[in-house]
C-alpha cells in the first residue's frame, strides 16, 4: 500500500484505475485517458496532483538565498503572488529538481517540487539554506490543478464569493491567498488554469463541487499526453542530474543577467556554454504508425546516436510525438528504432500544441 | 470485474477464439486485456496467407500506455485480418468480444478444443490477480 492523498476514497469511488506512482496511490485514467486529454483541451479538466511537495522558506535573506540556490532569479518577482519556474542545478549544472517559486513576502517564499525527488530535495535545500539562516517548513496541502478554456470560469464558481473575482483577476504565473485557499494561475498541461492548494480536509469536497460544474476527472494518463503535447518536461525522464539545462530545451530558464549573481553550478553552466553543447534537445513528429517511447535509440543521419527521453500518441495531433536528447550536428530528417524496426520521425522545434490549438506543420 | 463469455474459448495471453461453422478460427483479445491496456490507439494485424505456428507472435496492439503481441492459439493459416481497426482501433475498448482482429484456418481442427474454456480462462485471472 502506497502513500493515500486526500481523495483517494474519492478516486476510489469514481472507478479510477490506480497505479504507484513515486510511493503514492494515484488514478491513471477514470475511464478513458483520451478522452479525459481531449476534456482538458476543448472544456476543463482537473488532477489530484496532491502528491507533490509544498514548501515555505521564512526568513531575512530568503530572497538572496533563493538567488544563489535557483538557476533562474527571483528577483523578477516584484510583486507579491509573482511565480516563476526554475531549475535547481548542483556544482556541474546537473538538475537537482525542476520547481515553481512563489514570491509572497521578502521574508516568505513558496516552492512546489516534485514528488520524486522530495527526501532529495529537501535535504539539499536545507544543507544550502543553512548558512542565510533560512527556515523551511513542509506544508500539508492537498492540490488539484483545474486545466482547459473553461476551467477557471467553472473553478471560480466553487471558490468562496468573495475570493471570485479576485481570482479570475489573476494574470499567468501569480497567485493569491484566500483563508486557507492558495490558487495560483500555472499548470502542467498547456492549457489555462489554476493549481488550487487547500487544507486535505477539505480537498474531497472541493473536488466534488467541481464535479457539479462539469470539470472532469483525469488522470496521470492523460497529464503525460498533454504535459508532452505542451513540451514540458518531465524530471527524472527529460533530464537528471547528468543533463545541463542546455541539453534539456531549458536555457530560457537561466537568468545569466546579472553576470555577478553567483547561482550553484553556474561556472559549470558557463563553460558548457562557451564550448557549445554537444547534444541538442528537440522535438519529434512521427512520420509513420506507431508510437515513440522513452528510452528508444533515434539515429541522426550521420551524426550519430541519440535517444527518445519522452513518447506517447497525442490524441489532438493524431499521431506519435516524443521529446529526444540528439547529437547537436545533424539534419532534420531521423530514424527511430521502434521495437527493432526503423520509422521515419521529422525533428520539429517545440511544443506541439497549446491553449488548444496546433504549432506544429 | 471482466466479461468472459461462456461461449468462447481462451489463451493464457488473453485471446479469445470463436469457432465458425465451416471450420474458421476468429480472435481478438478478451476484456481483462483491453482494460489492461486503455486506450488502443494502432493495430497491426497479419497477411493474407501467411502461415502460423502456435504460440507464434502475428499481430500487435498498441495502446498509448504499451504495445502487445497477439499470439496465434494454433497452427494455421491467415484468412483474413481486420482492415476496419486501422481507422478505428478504440473498438476493441468499447467492444472487445465484438471486434475481431484475424481470421485463420487452423492446420488441425481439434485444437480448438484444447483451449482454455470460460471456467478456466476465468482461474487464469483469479491467479493473476
Amino acid at each position: 500500500m502506497g502513500k493515500r492523498t486526500a481523495l483517494y476514497d474519492t478516486h476510489v469511488a469514481a472507478g479510477a484505475r490506480l497505479v504507484d506512482f513515486s510511493g503514492w496511490d494515484m488514478p491513471v485514467n477514470y475511464g478513458s485517458q483520451i478522452e479525459e486529454h481531449h476534456a482538458v483541451r476543448r472544456d476543463a479538466g482537473m488532477f489530484d496532483v496532491s502528491h507533490m511537495t509544498v514548501m515555505d522558506l521564512d526568513g531575512a535573506q530568503t530572497r538572496e538565498f533563493l538567488r544563489k540556490l535557483l538557476a533562474n532569479d527571483v528577483i523578477k518577482l516584484r510583486e507579491p503572488g509573482k511565480a516563476l519556474y526554475s531549475c535547481m542545478l548542483n556544482e556541474q549544472a546537473g538538475i537537482i529538481d525542476d520547481l515553481i517559486v512563489y514570491y509572497l513576502r521578502d521574508d516568505w517564499f513558496r516552492m512546489v517540487v516534485n514528488a520524486a525527488t522530495h527526501d532529495k530535495d529537501l535535504a539539499w535545500i536545507g544543507k544550502q539554506a543553512s548558512p542565510f539562516g533560512v527556515k523551511i517548513s513542509e506544508r500539508d496541502l492537498a492540490m488539484i490543478a483545474v486545466q482547459g478554456p473553461n476551467a477557471r470560469e467553472k473553478a471560480v464558481r466553487v471558490l468562496p464569493a468573495d475570493a471570485r473575482a479576485p481570482a479570475l483577476a489573476l494574470k499567468p504565473f501569480t497567485a493569491l491567498k484566500y483563508g486557507g485557499f492558495f490558487i495560483a494561475r500555472t499548470g502542467y498541461t498547456g492549457e489555462d488554469g489554476f493549481e488550487i492548494m487547500l487544507p486535505p480536509a477539505q480537498a474531497a469536497e472541493l473536488w466534488q463541487a467541481l464535479v457539479r460544474e462539469g470539470v472532469a476527472p483525469c488522470g496521470l494518463g492523460a497529464r503525460d499526453t498533454l504535459r508532452l503535447e505542451a513540451a514540458m518536461n518531465l524530471y527524472g525522464q527529460d533530464m537528471d542530474e547528468n543533463t545541463t539545462p542546455l541539453e534539456s530545451g531549458l536555457g530560457w530558464t537561466i537568468a545569466w543577467e546579472p553576470a555577478g549573481r553567483d547561482f550553484i553550478g553556474r561556472k559549470a553552466l558557463e563553460a558548457q556554454r562557451q564550448a557549445g553543447a554537444k547534444r541538442r534537445f528537440v522535438g519529434l513528429l512521427l512520420d509513420d504508425k506507431g508510437v515513440m517511447r522513452a528510452h528508444q535509440k533515434v539515429m541522426a543521419d550521420g551524426a550519430g546516436e541519440g535517444e527518445i527521453t519522452s513518447g506517447t500518441f497525442s490524441p489532438t495531433l493524431e499521431r506519435s510525438i516524443a521529446l529526444a536528447r540528439i547529437p547537436a550536428a545533424g539534419g532534420d530528417a531521423v530514424q527511430v528504432d521502434i521495437r527493432g524496426r526503423l520509422c521515419k520521425a521529422q525533428v520539429v522545434k517545440p511544443p506541439f500544441v497549446r491553449n488548444g490549438k496546433i504549432l506544429i506543420k | 470485474m471482466s466479461k468472459v463469455p461462456a461461449d468462447l474459448k481462451y489463451t493464457k495471453s488473453h485471446e479469445w477464439i470463436k469457432g465458425g461453422s465451416d471450420g474458421s478460427l476468429t480472435i481478438g483479445i478478451t476484456d481483462h486485456a483491453q482494460e489492461a491496456l486503455g486506450d488502443i490507439v494502432f493495430v497491426e494485424v497479419p497477411q493474407k496467407g501467411r502461415k502460423l505456428a502456435a504460440g507464434e507472435a502475428c499481430a500487435v496492439v498498441e495502446s498509448v500506455k504499451a504495445a502487445s503481441d497477439i499470439y496465434s492459439p494454433v497452427a494455421g493459416e491467415v484468412l483474413e485480418g481486420n482492415a476496419g481497426l486501422s481507422d478505428a482501433p478504440e473498438k476493441i475498448n468499447a467492444d472487445p468480444y465484438g471486434t475481431w482482429i484475424m481470421r485463420i484456418k487452423p492446420a488441425n481442427p481439434a485444437d480448438l478444443k484444447a483451449l482454455l474454456d470460460a471456467k478456466a480462462y476465468e482461474q487464469v485471472l483469479k491467479d493473476e490477480a
